[in-house]
């Protein structure tokens, strides 16, 4: 298979599961460099699992990953550990190491991979909190910070090797409207700034199609919708339509399912042999 | 958060409590100190025919007082004597040539150790490399052969009887006192 | 029925071979590799802090007040005997070889090893783990092997430490309070006591016991559920697992050592 240049992230007839059940079942996506890509679809749909994937920290039944080129399955421990080292990740609670302060958390990898002075360490720091606006909160402990900000800091982490490819796993889940707006603009100003490519995972339908680019839908492990925001908006169907407007009903119904109403209320109760 | 100097330096008092628990397990429990100073000394051997229950590191006294320990004990082949070897503290020069050696019990279950009686010999004393030959050692008293032969004479002394043979039982014992 | 039982028991068999297999290359894992000594020893005194130092008041009290204990007790019987000059010396051997490690490894199960756990649970249900793993550095060399170390390092420290202030507390309460001759109370310990028998052979014990509790602790925690619930039940594990494994080991260690004589 030749590489394609536009392509950072290529991912090809994928396959995996957990025990007995599956989890994708034979999905293609593609990540075009530069660009913001949103994978929507609902709880439990797999989406942090696809993150993991393309880290390489779970391995698929079948099919290829391939991150700049470099099938991620086939990789050593030795060149998996390189190739993380061109991807940020923020996961969803941040993540940050809760024992060491905010300054130290974003001099973290620098720290790791680079032999770089102290000085120029210190720079990069301030420079990488700076542009998440958090330059005053260095000395603060991770306990002390609102959850917010602790994604900001855990961004500024991300950010601190200058990553080809950043991935976020629900970002505005669980945030206030303020916040959200915050990340939302972090989100696209860096990328469009840094020239990175992004990828998204929400389910935060409002948020994720005003920046985005490009937007996948998965549900029962395939992708089931894709295109950019406003076709997504004007022309999707069925179950693709229902998720982005967040209609309470339609092909995913609202009640569990059960047995006729009436006849329940009437007294035929199931199982019970009075 | 804590100061990485008061980390460091609790952990340097930490590391130096633990080397001073094992300055005093080592000096003052287990007396090494008095070990260290008798290890070097000169050895001589001694043959017994029978060691009893004697172990390495086991006490060697003259009158009572440590004056060695057993360092080595092995079987010589030909007289099937036990070859044992004694490190001697180098202060005592004065051991005379026909100094016997016996190995005794502390008390009725202790630990066997070796008792020296010094000799006559006024002019040779014992020097690294000499043997008390078998002549002049006492060999361990065994306590099970001492019950057995008093068994034995008892039992050459009177003839068994059936009035013998049934336990004396006068005094009854009252539970509780 | 009887084929279905047998069945079951080559399945846990088959389980426990495997979970030992993964244990033992966990811990190869995380031990060998090139180690960074320049931060290592920095992170391994952070830890030794942890591990070590924090637990030095449960560790001192403890063994103040089981000295204490012993020379009281032995006292009261030795004393029937008249033997109560002997006061010294069953206070070192009983502390020496057994009570010193073992009951230092439960104390440290308890404080140090169920807190590893939890530390360790902690990072990993808050995805830190994971994070630094995406970010190219291996959590088991980052993470597990100072802590490993520290915990074998601090074990037979605290263990050293246990004994000597038990033996103190034991002469405080035999000599100063009960009367027994302070010279036949160490004069006695010195004749029982070897260095490089019961000294060292306790020594020995306490490493192992601070390889075994400190492997299981970090297992229990990388290992875990990674809920909270999930995190409790590990902390459980770590200090049941590592209280057994001790005891069970001591045995087994004490059979090996002062079995022959």
């Amino acid at each position: 298979m030749k590489q394609n240049l536009d392509t950072i992230v290529e991912i090809r007839d994928l396959h995996f599961s957990r025990g007995t059940r599956v989890i994708f079942d034979g999905i293609d996506i593609d990540v075009k460099r530069g660009k913001v890509t949103a994978v929507m679809g609902p709880s439990g749909s797999g989406k942090t699992t696809l993150l993991r994937l393309i880290g390489g920290q779970l391995l698929p039944d079948s099919g290829i990953i391939k991150v700049e080129g470099e099938n991620i399955p086939t990789l050593s421990r030795v060149q998996l550990y390189k190739v993380r080292r061109w991807i940020g990740m923020l996961f969803q609670s941040g993540a940050l190491f809760t024992d060491l302060t905010v300054f130290e958390n974003v001099a973290f990898p620098l720290r790791e991979h680079t032999q770089l002075p102290e000085s120029m360490i210190y720079d990069l720091v301030l420079m990488k909190l700076q542009a998440v606006g958090l330059r005053g909160a260095r000395e603060l402990m991770p306990s002390q910070l609102s959850g917010g900000m602790a994604r900001r800091v855990a961004l500024a982490r991300a950010l601190a090797l200058d990553p080809l490819l950043i991935m976020f796993d629900e970002p505005f889940a669980g945030q206030d409207p303020i916040t959200m707006g915050v990340l939302v603009k972090l989100i696209r100003l860096l990328n469009d700034s840094l020239g990175m490519t992004t990828i998204i995972v929400s389910h935060d339908v409002q948020e994720t199609l005003t920046i985005a680019d490009y937007v996948y839908v998965i549900a029962d492990g395939r992708v089931i919708g894709q295109g950019t925001p406003k076709t997504l908006m004007e022309s999707a169907t069925g179950w693709v339509k229902q998720f982005i407007q967040g209609l309470p009903d339609g092909p995913v119904p609202f009640h569990y399912p059960a047995q006729d109403y009436a006849r329940d209320l009437l007294g035929e109760r199931v199982g019970e042999n009075v | 958060m804590i100061k990485m100097r008061t980390v460091e330096i609790t952990v340097g008092l930490f590391l130096i409590a633990g080397i001073l628990s094992l300055l005093m397990l080592s000096l003052q429990v287990s007396g090494l100190s008095h070990f260290l100073r008798e290890e070097p000394g000169y050895k001589i051997k001694a043959d017994f025919a029978n060691i009893g229950g004697l172990k390495i590191r086991g006490r060697v006294t003259l009158a009572g007082v440590v004056i060695g320990r057993v360092s080595h004990i092995e079987l010589e082949p030909q007289s099937f004597n036990a070859t044992v070897t004694l490190t001697i503290n180098p202060k005592v020069t004065y051991l005379p040539l026909d100094t016997r050696a016996s190995i005794q019990t502390a008390g009725l279950l202790g630990d066997n150790y070796i008792s020296l009686t010094p000799g006559f010999d006024q002019h040779a004393f014992l020097k690294e490399g000499d043997v008390i030959p078998a002549e002049n050692t006492d060999s361990a008293i065994v306590l099970e052969n001492l019950v057995s032969q008093f068994l034995a004479g008892q039992a050459s002394k009177e003839p068994p009887s059936s009035g013998a043979a049934a336990p004396p039982s006068p005094v009854k014992r009252e539970k509780g006192n | 029925m009887i084929v279905r039982r047998i069945q079951a028991l080559g399945r846990s068999g088959l389980a426990f071979v495997q979970d030992a297999g993964h244990t033992s290359l966990f811990l190869f894992n995380s031990l060998v590799g090139r180690p960074d000594f320049i931060h290592g020893t920095e992170r391994l005194i952070k830890q030794l802090y942890f591990v070590g130092v924090l637990s030095l008041l449960i560790i001192t009290l403890s063994g103040l007040f089981i000295g204490m204990v012993l020379a009281l007790q032995g006292y009261t019987t030795l004393v029937k005997f008249g033997a109560e000059q002997a006061l010294g010396q069953l206070i070192a051997l009983s502390l020496v070889r057994e009570l010193g490690p073992v009951v230092g490894a439960l104390l440290f199960a308890g404080r140090a090893g169920s807190a590893l756990t939890a530390e360790i649970g902690l990072m990993k249900s808050s995805e830190q783990l994971s994070s630094m793993e995406m970010m190219g550095v291996d959590p088991l060399k980052r993470v597990i092997a100072p802590r490993f170390w520290a915990g074998q390092i601090a074990m037979p420290v605290l263990s050293l430490i246990f004994t000597a202030v038990a033996i103190l507390g034991g002469y405080m309460v035999g000599v100063e309070w009960l009367g027994v001759d302070s010279g036949a109370f160490w004069a006695n310990m010195q004749a029982a006591v070897d260095f490089d028998t019961d000294v060292v052979n306790g020594i020995i014990k306490s490493i192992v016991f601070g390889t075994v509790v400190t492997w299981i602790a970090v297992y229990q925690g990388i290992e875990c559920e990674p809920t909270a619930e999930g995190i409790g039940r590990a902390t459980t594990r770590t200090v049941v697992y590592s209280s057994l494994a001790t005891l069970g080991l001591d045995f087994f260690l004490t059979a090996v050592m002062f079995g022959d004589t």
